[in-house]
């Protein structure tokens, strides 16, 4: 059984110029241990999936479908459940970790009040077991450390709290949204290394949401690719990078530059991503796919498989067409 | 392509006074040198990428090129011209020659001006004189080079996207015709897929034009698709200048070789067998930098001479530099 079963899941927003179709039928699912990478443009819904997933949509978004955590559904549940499920079961890091901290609060606060509040440990314990989290993300001198104020850390140091405080009722499921993409590339590194270790030392398992195929490269053993608000691709990493089939992922992967390779000119994809609140009949990207035929701007295309090993698309043109 | 040099900058400092919390009014401030001892020249049409993390003077040393933050002492002679002698008004009929393009696409456009006005505002400065015809022309003009529909001048900033905001702010910059624009992050607040298409866009004006780019990002394989040469900044300091490819194939400098290896390349085979050099610690404070080598406090090669002594430039190869005690 999967961890966490994905299925149908829609997210609307009503606003005041008309219902936004962030999210569309979206159905993955995660195993014990493993890395999902969600994939997208800005705008691609790859948040708002994980979003409506932990109840944490806007009061104006509502999700439908079913979420499946442990065998269990827990999408749409009561504030209180979900607090529980949050704290024990499913913890949440995000891109900017000054504002996902209290700068009013000592880091050693914010830490014990998650132990005291949620299992009820006396403080002192709460404060032992905080230190120790501390030294497992490795910040130096965390005995002393943990009494600082948020604004004291660095912009890495302050992501590592983030990850201990994530970490202190040992989660199963580690959602981290964006969260190297306001580091810099040698503190990137560092976050990613200890994210890497810290899942296997915990066994748990993470959804990396990212826009960086770089970082999802070296992080990740599944994928799935997000494109106005629909799933493009879904499969192992290894196979989506070595044979991807869907336009769209083919599209991003020659519009970034690579390190290693010097090409003379980039091959973009044309126009720009699509205004959710008129979202293209059909597929999202056919206004901007190259393959598109008659049937992309008319008939959504569903998720298909590719090949054996779970590496599914939503595409209408055949697949030798587009290799 | 000409092999002109058209900007030399030698050894530039810059500095800020900072004070910090609890000081009196009377206690002397710091100094922050913020950009340290900086040389380099710049022919036309070619690239020049500033890279190094944040903090570590890249949008100092654009500013300071462009006299928008003062220089303490050195040199940057634009065209035989030392631009720091200059008084502001003097330093005018350069300023033109040089423009600037910024990060953020939508706070660097005045949000109540259409795109027009926004365009047409350098030429209108510089060139008060220029008949209202010509404006629109020349403004017709440039928006055609960058890609955006001649119809859409009439718009306001907010009803573009990203991407097509920061074409208004290239066009911006080509309208007065400058041999130089430096471009300060200009892609990293765009979407893959857009990003690829300002890089094109960029590099294609470049060779029609003949223009000169230092194009200032944190990302570094975008920085060495585009560039001619790269610049590694650390606190403030030149560490490594060489030609690109050199740069990423032989670096020499400890910083570089990591800085380098912590890039994610997009491919399963490839990053899973990289060997990763990781830096341990955080960036120094700028105010109170290691004496002898900036880098000495993190750098895994660090001996005593590294404390004692500030490691000089030294060309390991043609046309690449490098300071530290330990290049070979």
């Amino acid at each position: 059984m999967s961890l966490l079963e994905v299925n149908n899941l829609k997210v609307e927003f009503k606003t005041a110029d008309g219902i936004v179709n962030a999210v569309n039928n979206v159905n993955f699912s995660i195993d014990e241990g493993k890395i999902l990478a969600i994939v997208g443009e800005s705008g691609s819904g790859k948040s708002q999936t994980v979003f409506a997933m932990t109840g944490l949509l806007d009061h104006n978004g509502s999700a439908s479908g079913s979420v499946k955590f442990e065998g269990e559904e827990i999408l749409n549940l009561s504030n209180q459940k979900l607090n529980q499920i949050r704290a024990e079961k499913i913890a949440m890091i995000f891109q900017d970790p000054m504002t996902s901290l209290n700068p009013y609060v000592r880091v050693s606060e914010q830490m014990t009040e998650v132990l005291v509040h949620h299992q009820g440990v006396s403080k002192s314990d709460a404060l032992k077991q905080s230190i120790s989290m501390l030294d497992a993300v490795r910040i130096p001198d965390a005995s002393n450390r943990v009494r600082m104020y948020p604004h004291e850390f660095s912009g890495g140091m302050r992501q590592r709290v983030m990850i201990a405080m994530s970490l202190l009722c040992r989660p199963k499921l580690l959602i981290a949204d964006e969260p190297t993409t306001a580091l810099d590339v040698t503190v990137q590194a560092q976050i990613m290394q200890l994210l890497s270790d810290l899942q296997k030392e915990f066994g748990m398992s993470i959804i990396l949401i990212t826009h960086d195929l770089g970082v999802v490269a070296g992080n990740s053993d599944d994928m799935l690719v997000m494109y106005g608000g629909k799933i493009m691709e879904i499969g192992k990493t290894e196979n989506i990078y070595s044979a991807s089939t869907h336009p769209y992922t083919q599209g991003l992967m020659s519009a970034v530059p690579r390190l290693d390779d010097s090409e003379e000119r980039l091959i973009t994809i044309p126009g720009n991503p699509p205004n959710m609140m008129k979202a293209p009949v059909g597929c999202p990207f056919s206004p901007r796919c190259k393959f598109s035929i008659d049937t992309c701007s008319k008939v959504s295309p569903v998720l298909t498989n590719v090949s054996k090993n779970n590496h599914l698309r939503a595409c209408h043109v055949a697949t030798e067409e587009i290799l | 392509m000409s092999n002109q040099t058209i900007l030399e900058v030698e050894n530039l400092k810059v500095n800020f006074d900072v004070s910090s919390e609890g000081d009196m009014p009377w206690t002397k401030a710091k100094k922050l040198q913020a950009v340290n001892d900086i040389s380099f020249s710049l022919s036309a049409g070619e690239t020049l990428g500033v890279v190094g993390e944040s903090g570590c003077g890249k949008s100092t040393l654009a500013r300071a090129i462009v006299k928008m933050v003062p220089a303490e002492s050195g040199k940057v002679v634009w065209l035989g011209n030392d631009l720091l002698g200059l008084s502001h008004s003097e330093a005018r009929q350069y300023r033109k020659q040089i423009q600037m393009i910024f990060q953020d696409p939508l706070a660097s456009l005045n949000p109540r001006m259409n795109i027009g006005e926004i365009i047409a505002e350098p030429l209108r400065t510089h060139y008060p004189k220029t008949p209202e015809s010509d404006v629109k022309a020349r403004v017709r003009d440039v928006m055609q080079k960058v890609g955006l529909l001649d119809n859409l001048v009439n718009r306001y900033p907010h009803e573009f996207s990203g991407g097509q905001c920061q074409r208004i702010g290239i066009a911006r910059a080509l309208i007065l015709k400058p041999k130089l624009i430096i471009c300060d992050e200009p892609v990293s607040a765009l979407d893959v897929s857009i990003q690829a298409q300002v890089v094109n866009l960029l590099m294609d004006l470049q060779e029609e034009m003949d223009l000169a780019l230092i194009f200032i990002a944190h990302d570094l394989s975008v920085v060495k698709h585009i560039s001619t040469k790269i610049m590694v900044l650390y606190l403030g300091n030149m560490v490594e200048l060489a030609n690109s490819n050199d740069i990423y194939q032989s670096p020499s400098h400890p910083y570089t070789q990591a800085l380098i290896s912590a890039v994610p390349i997009p491919d399963p085979s490839v990053e899973k067998n990289k060997e990763l050099i990781l830096i341990e610690g955080d960036l120094p404070s700028p105010i109170n930098p290691p004496s002898g080598c900036v880098f000495r406090t993190r750098c895994q090669k660090a001996q005593d001479i590294c404390s004692q002594q500030k490691p000089e430039y030294k060309e390991v190869a043609t046309s690449h530099s490098v300071a530290c005690h330990f290049s070979d």
